[in-house]
């Protein structure tokens, strides 16, 4: 009698199990929630639950079915700690999509190891490194942020579009700036631009003359600085003025501060730059709706993670199935025109319009649009800088 | 002819007077250096972040003066707060003196322990000034910062090239004249200059003839202090500070103080302008200015740059390794190390 209740108790368990199963839809999260990046991470993340929460709360997720989030920490630096993480999530949590990672690394190592083998779909809302767009990925792995290539190819436009033909450039010696260099240049030499040289410089140091005279040497229409505003950049900028070597830059995301404004004065006027940015309704609409969930809802990325899982809950939507492989055919539909331009805040209505087989178009928090390997266009903002304040120019 | 000018004043602009400037103000460090190490006997590696200090002091003063609004204009308060800094370091170098090297010149220890002494007060002067002040950039040039710019220059000249001659630059090459000939006619005119120079030349034979080494070691320590809080203080104004380049500042220091051969005051001053001189010209880019030079058909291509500017400081190693290979004992004869 005894074994007969356990049984039935067991059975019962093992039904309501696959029941639930049956219903909810695992999803993994996988970010930084220690290391470098945690203070970041911890707006990040919940915003992408966030984007969950709301396709939960509209009850039209397949008919009803409710999202299971798996949150796990990529630890951003520990290659195999976030693998492993990965792994577990994957085989044990049967998840059939993944928010991250978010560090390039981590990202990179979690892609080749484990989604592919898997073919589990990844959604990456801060990985910008170049190398990422190349990955061999079987169309497995995408992001919501874009490459730093992608500046570089942005910059090289705005060159161009104000007839500028010939520059130096000048990075700041690490992994960013090279990349961004490159990107850059490349960029420019395609579009007929020329290079008179690509010079790094170190931050910390106090004087940059001598790397301004091989600058000014080699000479160029204005100078490019992809450095930081508090660090060598500023420096370089000053060394410029002061020498007369160029009158005019070209600054990259790591320069636009208002205190080099203040620390150089009236002779950055004209000079110009680039920085992530839309002019979309979106970001001030998501904005508003963090406001209160998270610490810092205008921090770097959170619009990236919101627009990460609601993407993965669209595309499920889109497929009509929780199937891995449904899910990765169906994201970039959902990203991309044609369709009902969705914004944030309106997911229960782009669920419905896919219940109801129509098309949509997630605008999203950051103005999504996925090109080529599956990664976001990016939308930068154009600026010049008149009478001491960074004023827009054109969103690109 | 035009073509000529034009060379020479790019020449000037990018490296002549910066290199100058570069070259007093390493320079006076070295002649702290050197003086140390011709009285006392052992390489002042704490000599760097003494210069950081003595500047801290003066930047506090600055910011005081501005806040009550005294200046004067056209000039950097900086030079008004100069003495405060001067007395400042004063008081921590003796303090030290006594605190430290005054034990290991009872016990009559070897030079390199003192110098390993002066590594420990380096750590100790850098992390009083990071305390006070903190690691990062300061700014504290006020007053005109240029005598000529670029731009009003070629516009009044008509030439393609403009030169630019920062009041700072000015200033530093000024005062280092001024401070080199007062210590010069110190060393040279004064009693206690003579009793210095005695003791460096012959510890004994100066103790004998009754000069009094506390007294001496004690004037050695305010000049150097009084050499470390100008040159720092010109090397801010010129640049801007921040303690991890003062002590960065330690290398070329050296390096000039031993290529002029250490010891020796005049050596400090030539090898101040020799260090300054090949750290910029090798990282220069010659290829404007050969353009200028050259017919049309021998123009360069490439940025002829010996060096890429990374290797600035590798610059001052090699000289210092070579001196010592070649010519240990530097350009003027200083002591042998």
């Amino acid at each position: 009698m005894r074994k007969l209740l356990l049984a039935t108790a067991a059975s019962t368990l093992i039904a309501t199990s696959a029941f639930s199963a049956a219903h909810e839809i695992n999803i993994g999260i996988i970010l930084g929630y220690t290391g470098p990046i945690e203070s970041l991470v911890a707006d990040m993340g919940p915003a992408s639950e966030f984007a969950f929460a709301e396709v939960n709360a509209s009850g039209l997720l397949l008919g009803g079915r409710m999202i299971n989030v798996i949150i796990g920490d990529s630890t951003c630096i520990d290659s195999a700690a976030a693998t492993a993480v990965a792994e577990k999530q994957i085989t044990a949590d049967n998840v059939v999509a993944i928010v991250g990672a978010d560090c390039s690394g981590v990202t990179g190592a979690i892609v080749s190891n484990v989604a592919v083998p898997n073919g589990v779909v990844m959604v990456s809302p801060s990985a910008t490194s170049p190398g990422l767009s190349t990955i061999d990925d079987n169309g497995l792995f995408f992001r919501t942020a874009p490459s730093d290539a992608r500046q570089g190819a942005v910059m090289a436009d705005v060159l161009m579009d104000k007839g500028i033909t010939e520059v130096a450039v000048t990075y700041t010696n690490n992994d960013y700036g090279k990349g961004l260099a490159d990107a850059f240049e490349a960029s420019f030499k395609a579009l007929g631009g020329t290079i008179t040289i690509s010079a790094a410089h170190e931050d910390g140091k106090a004087d940059y003359s001598a790397e301004v005279g091989a600058l000014a040497s080699a000479g160029g229409e204005l100078l490019a600085v992809f450095g930081y505003a508090d660090q060598g950049g500023k420096g370089i900028i000053q060394a410029a003025l002061d020498t007369g070597a160029f009158e005019t830059f070209l600054m990259g995301d790591g320069m636009k501060s208002e205190s080099l404004i203040e620390a150089i004065g009236p002779d950055l006027n004209g000079s110009i730059g680039t920085q992530p940015g839309s002019d979309s309704d979106g970001t001030a609409m998501l904005i508003e709706m963090l406001a209160g969930v998270v610490g810092n809802p205008t921090g770097p990325f959170v619009a990236e993670s919101y627009d990460a899982a609601a993407l993965i809950a669209l595309a499920i939507q889109a497929g009509g199935s929780a199937d891995r492989a449904s899910i990765a055919a169906n994201i970039m539909n959902v990203a991309n025109a044609p369709g009902e331009i969705i914004l944030p805040g309106e997911l229960a209505k782009a669920l419905q319009i896919l219940a109801d087989g129509g098309e949509v178009n997630y605008e999203g928090a950051s103005g999504v649009e996925l090109i080529g390997p599956g990664e976001a266009a990016g939308s930068y903002q154009e600026y010049e800088i008149i009478d001491g304040a960074f004023v827009t120019q054109r969103y690109r | 002819m035009e073509d000529l000018l034009n060379a020479i004043i790019l020449f000037s602009n990018f490296v002549l007077v910066p290199a100058t400037a570069y070259g007093a103000q390493l320079a006076l460090g070295a002649l702290g250096v050197t003086l140390v190490f011709g009285i006392l006997r052992f390489s002042n590696f704490a000599h760097g972040d003494t210069m950081a200090f003595g500047t801290m002091v003066v930047i506090l003063v600055t910011w005081w003066f501005q806040s009550m609004g005294i200046s004067i204009h056209p000039l950097p308060t900086a030079l008004l707060a100069l003495p405060f800094g001067i007395l400042a370091t004063i008081g921590l170098l003796l303090a030290t003196d006594r605190l430290v090297y005054k034990f290991y010149r009872k016990q009559k220890s070897p030079p390199v322990v003192f110098v390993m002494a002066s590594v420990g007060v380096m750590f100790v002067m850098n992390g009083i000034v990071r305390f006070i002040i903190g690691p990062n950039d300061q700014v504290f040039a006020d007053g005109e910062r240029f005598i000529m710019k670029a731009r009003d220059f070629k516009a009044s000249t008509g030439m393609a090239e403009g030169l630019t001659i920062k009041v700072s630059q000015a200033l530093t090459l000024g005062i280092a004249i001024i401070v080199v000939i007062a210590l010069f006619w110190f060393l040279q005119r004064t009693r206690t200059g003579k009793s210095m120079r005695a003791f460096s030349d012959n510890e004994d034979l100066a103790l004998l003839s009754g000069i009094s080494p506390e007294r001496v070691v004690m004037i050695t320590w305010i000049i150097a202090a009084a050499l470390a809080t100008i040159a720092g203080t010109l090397y801010g104004l010129d640049k801007s500070f921040k303690p991890f380049t003062y002590f960065q500042l330690l290398l070329p220091i050296f390096a000039a103080a031993i290529v002029g051969g250490i010891g020796n005051p005049l050596g400090a001053i030539a090898g101040g302008f020799v260090v300054a001189f090949s750290e910029v010209t090798i990282t220069y880019a010659y290829k404007k200015f050969l353009r200028y030079l050259l017919p049309e058909n021998l123009e360069p291509n490439s940025l002829v740059q010996l060096l890429s500017t990374d290797y600035k400081f590798a610059v001052s190693f090699v000289i210092l390794v070579l001196v010592l290979l070649i010519r240990p004992t530097g350009i003027f004869k200083g002591k042998v190390l």
